[in-house]
């Protein structure tokens, strides 16, 4: 096994120097409260350095000092940035406006809200041509066409012509790759550059990045939230904590064996696709700017503080392996095991269990008939958003439903919840009870029986409700409860979900992302439903607070035998807690089968490169890209949804015949026209051959 | 496109189809017709019957709508109620009047609200701003009669420099017209600039606060280039509506403005119509008025639609 990336120069120089740097803003109350505390760091020529925490850690403010660039109302309170020995905070704008985009690039965290939307792709990219790069005018069109291709990106001659919003996200992405290029920077700063992104595309997109810091020598700065992708690309991380750099070392030992207690325990919340074990959540949440005290700033949340700790404050000190870390007990940290989980391995639902929820060859579709067809009566004969799906889900099991964005995932729970009308097909709840497609026309028990949780607390929660409102509006309808016993039964919830009493009379505003999605959680069990639908309930948390609502949603299910309908993209979250998976591809199932078969022999081509596309935290693991990432649009292929990426694709039968659903008596099912066991041969025919850390890309068409 | 467009155009037809057939049914509505009106204390028997018989009043009530839309569509609307003037005539040199008054108003108001927009967004909070806002805020909230009685009083009763009112005739040349419409035309751009700067300065800043403009910034580029390429077209877009709103209300603002400065305008003649109860000039009026608030709004969606790539590219071309 080799070093996830290339080598740095042999005498490396610096490039981007941060010395002793505080920034911060004034409160309403007049105090000064930090957002980066005393950040010293080198990046140097041709390096890749990777930046993760957590939100609110400070990191992308970093990022952006780095360009002389300070967001409203920030100001630097100490120390300086220098950009190859000029202090950048004192440069005149002309000397900033030469350096940014030039020879320091940005790469932006949303591409496609940062691209103008009414300028065209050829006309941005060229904009950044015309002011840093010597080239002529007259060549400008043609180096504008390089670079896209240069970013891979299919049909530049035709893509120069588009707006922004006529491109895919992972297009968007590149064109703002290319843009950034385009100056021919001596250093790339990557702000998030593939959060938000689907699996396949994301890995595609750092495997671009790897390359041209490989081929040009660029250096880069890689900010995200996420460890798996910033093991991909970097050579150093630097671990952020509360404005702090708390650790910082070669990737592999940070990776390994980190010596800060914190990035052991982000480490250890990060669910793994290869474990299907409860990730392990950190207690408590990082403090507010001005929050710290005298002390460590992760004091509060750490299991080894001592009084040391809360009193004085740490310094970034050498450990072992070559780390630089702030902690007072590194040396006991590097004793330690890494933190494992506790749980132990699920039991499995039996076959026969009664299942609560059965969809019967469901179809729902977004096209709603015009008005002349209305009158007419006429059906529309649109194919399709979601079709052909049946799925029995048991009594207290929890069903994961995976897929890329577009894939129907959420389109089937707001199906069920009766917010989307079908448009064939039943779903049956319970033993024969028919559900209506229409939420208006289902009875107060049907309502109470099934709830529904929700990405974002923030839209979720009315934001004029207290804790006590919220959760009282489920209490009052479907129990009748008013008075001392509503007020008991609301302070239980909130116990059931580890938040106190004294939530009650808070605001959804005054309390953490992760505290309201608790909330959330507690009102849809305040129904004491039987089926309870989660909408990529933990994506919009920190991977600590994830580990945590997955824990308490797996401590309720085991306490009140609930069934979950599990959707989320991410193919690791869904592997800690689901006991079956269903596989979507652009409305239509792929595969189904129980989570560790499936995991472990995935069968149909699309989960095979949906989860060889999956990033894990470690310098040894590399993503396997077998299918181009070519976002599909509209309509859904005919035959098999999947056959126009299809790595395995046989031929004329897959574009025009629906593939037959070959299941197992293990419950395990594809719907492929190759038989399983061929599929099977031919994936570990594809192992012997290639070296698995070496991604296999193969040329993105259209 | 072409399809959203004709959609649009659809709508509009049936808009006005609708708006007519809802004039036509309140002035039928109101207690007696253009013969009562006529004839006033003469109003009955004989009389009143053959002035009916005259003027096609006893048909059923839908022969004479579609008789009325029929001609309407042909320009035709009639004569007035007095029978001696065609209203074509007297409403097309009414319409001339108010649209001199509405166009020299639009054109000093569209681009100085523009320009003033963009100026206070991109010196926002500044002494500039701060300025220019609160007087925004005065020309908004102050009613236009008052507004211009304030004019008159200034310009033409202290200062003298310009006629308080108009004395020139419907009829005359626009030469002739222009010099004495100043004080009117100042007094509906005020309102109306103070209404559309606050727009263009809210839509600025919103758009100068977007990832786009900061990626701009980031990329190195020039303030004043930054904010022609990037800034600009994102922020005028949305204006585009709100100056149709504008126009619109416009119509109904023109109407107090004429009755103060005594000016021969399409407003003006509604008015005297309404004491009159010459009801087919009042339908006539309506109908005009409905028109050109339709117009107005399709130009603005089609305007929108060239200007903005979003809605160009629709159905046009897939990735």
């Amino acid at each position: 096994m080799t070093a996830p990336v290339t080598t740095a120069p042999v005498s490396p120089a610096p490039l981007i120097e941060i010395e002793d740097l505080s920034i911060g803003f004034t409160s309403r109350s007049g105090a000064t409260l930090p957002i980066l505390r005393n950040i010293d760091l080198t990046i140097n020529e041709g390096e890749t350095v990777g930046l993760v925490g957590e939100s609110g850690s400070g990191k992308s403010t970093l990022a952006l000092a780095m360009m002389g660039y300070l967001k409203g109302g920030l100001r630097v309170l100490n120390g300086a940035t220098s950009f190859r020995d000029r202090n950048t905070f004192e440069l005149s704008t002309q000397e900033l406006e030469q350096i940014r985009g030039g020879e320091l690039a940005l790469i932006p965290q949303n591409a496609g809200q940062s691209l103008t939307p009414t300028l065209r792709i050829g006309a941005q990219i060229g904009e950044a041509l015309k002011l840093h790069s010597r080239i002529e005018e007259a060549d400008c069109p043609a180096r504008v066409i390089e670079l896209l291709s240069q970013v891979r990106l299919p049909d530049p001659e035709q893509l120069v012509e588009r707006y922004p919003h006529e491109l895919s996200g992972g297009q968007q992405q590149r064109v703002a790759i290319a843009m950034a290029l385009a100056g021919e920077p001596d250093a790339l700063l990557l702000d998030e550059p593939t959060t938000g992104l689907d699996v396949t595309t994301q890995a595609h997109v750092l495997e671009l990045l790897r390359d041209l810091a490989a081929n040009t020598g660029t250096a880069m700065v890689y900010v995200s939230h996420d460890l798996g992708a910033i093991a991909r690309v970097s050579d150093r991380i630097v671990v952020m904590y509360a404005g702090e750099i708390v650790l910082e070392g070669n990737s592999r030992q940070v990776l390994r064996t980190p010596v800060h207690p914190y990035a052991r325990g982000l480490l250890a919340s990060i669910p793994k696709l290869a474990d299907a074990r409860l990730p392990v959540a950190m207690d408590g949440r990082p403090p507010s700017p001005g929050g710290t005290g005298a002390g460590c700033a992760f004091a509060d949340r750490c299991a080894l503080a001592e009084a040391r700790c809360r009193a004085e404050q740490p310094l970034l000190q050498k450990a072992q392996g070559g780390q630089t870390v702030r902690c007072h007990l590194q040396e006991e940290v590097a004793h330690l095991a890494m933190p494992a989980s506790a749980t132990a391995e699920r039991t499995s639902i039996p076959d026969r269990t009664p299942s609560v929820l059965d969809l019967d060859d469901v179809a729902i579709s977004y096209a709603r008939p015009g008005l002349l067809d209305q009158i007419l009566g006429r059906q529309s004969n649109a194919t399709p958003t979601v079709d052909n799906i049946s799925i029995a889900i048991r009594k207290g099991e929890t069903i994961g439903l995976i897929g890329e964005s577009g894939s129907g995932k959420s389109t089937i729970l707001k199906a069920i919840a009766g917010l989307l009308p079908t448009k064939n097909g039943k779903i049956t709840f319970g033993s024969n009870e028919a559900l209506h497609s229409n939420v208006d026309k289902r009875s107060n028990d049907q309502l109470r029986r099934i709830q529904l949780i929700f990405q974002n607390p923030d839209d979720s929660l009315n934001p004029r409700h207290t804790i006590a409102e919220i959760l009282a509006q489920p209490l009052r309808l479907y129990f009748g409860l008013t008075g001392d016993d509503l007020r008991a039964r609301s302070e239980e919830l909130l116990e059931r979900v580890r938040l106190g009493a004294h939530y009650l009379e808070r605001l959804p505003s005054q309390l953490s992302g992760g505290e309201k999605q608790r909330v959330a959680v507690a009102r849809a069990f305040a129904a004491d439903p039987e089926l309870v639908l989660c909408d990529e309930v933990t994506s919009a948390l920190d991977v600590s607070v994830q580990a945590a609502v997955l824990e308490l949603l797996k401590q309720l299910q085991e306490d009140q035998g609930t069934t979950y309908l599990f959707v989320s993209h991410d193919l690791a979250v869904v592997r800690a807690l689901a006991d079956r998976v269903a596989v979507l591809y652009q409305g239509r199932l792929c595969e189904i089968g129980p989570a560790e078969r499936v995991y472990a022999l995935p069968s149909h081509p699309y989960t095979e490169v949906l989860l060889g596309a999956v990033l894990e935290p470690d310098p040894d693991t590399a993503p396997v890209l077998t299918a181009e990432d070519v976002v599909e649009l509209s309509p859904v292929a005919n035959g098999c949804s999947f056959q126009r990426r299809c790595p395995r694709r046989l031929g004329a039968i897959c574009d025009s015949t629906t593939p037959p659903l070959q299941s197992d008596d293990k419950g395990h099912a594809i719907r492929c026209h190759i038989p399983r066991e061929e599929l099977l041969a031919l994936q570990s025919q594809d192992h012997a051959q290639g070296d698995a850390t070496s991604p296999r890309l193969t040329q993105p068409g259209l | 496109m072409i399809q959203l467009l004709l959609r649009r155009l659809f709508l509009g037809l049936i808009t006005i189809g609708l708006v007519s057939g809802i004039i036509f049914v309140s002035v039928e509505a109101l207690p007696g017709d253009s013969c009562t009106a006529f004839l006033e204390r003469e109003a009955e028997g004989k009389r009143l019957e053959n002035c009916r018989n005259d003027l096609g009043l006893n048909r059923p009530a839908a022969v004479r709508y579609f008789d009325w839309a029929g001609r309407a569509l042909q320009g035709d609307f009639g004569v007035s109620a007095n029978g001696t003037k065609s209203i074509a005539d007297m409403v097309g040199t009414r319409l001339r009047n108010s649209l001199v008054l509405a166009l020299a108003s639009l054109i000093i108001g569209i681009p100085l609200a523009i320009f003033l927009g963009i100026v206070t967004a991109l010196w926002r909070d500044r002494q500039l701003d701060l300025w220019i806002s609160t007087i925004a805020i005065f020309a908004m909230t102050i009613p236009e009669f008052v507004s211009a009685t304030v004019l008159i009083l200034i310009f033409s009763v202290w200062l003298g420099w310009l006629p308080g009112i108009v004395i020139a005739p419907a009829h005359a040349p626009i030469s002739q017209l222009l010099p004495e419409v100043i004080l009117p035309i100042i007094a509906i751009s005020m309102v109306m600039t103070a209404h559309m700067l606050r727009m263009v300065r809210t839509s600025v800043i919103e758009v100068m606060a977007s990832d786009y403009v900061q990626m701009a910034r980031l990329k190195g580029v020039p303030y004043w280039q930054m904010v022609f390429r990037h800034v600009l077209p994102n922020a005028l877009l949305p204006a585009i509506n709100v100056i149709a709103l504008t126009v619109a209300w416009l119509l109904g603002g023109v109407v107090v403005i004429e009755v103060v400065f005594n000016y021969p305008g399409l407003g003006r003649l509604m008015i005297d119509a309404i004491s009159d109860r010459d009801l087919p000039v009042v339908q006539a009026i309506a109908l005009i008025l409905a028109l050109i608030y339709v117009g107005v709004n399709l130009s603005a969606d089609l305007l929108t639609m060239i200007a903005n790539p979003r809605l160009r590219t629709l159905h046009t071309r897939k990735s």
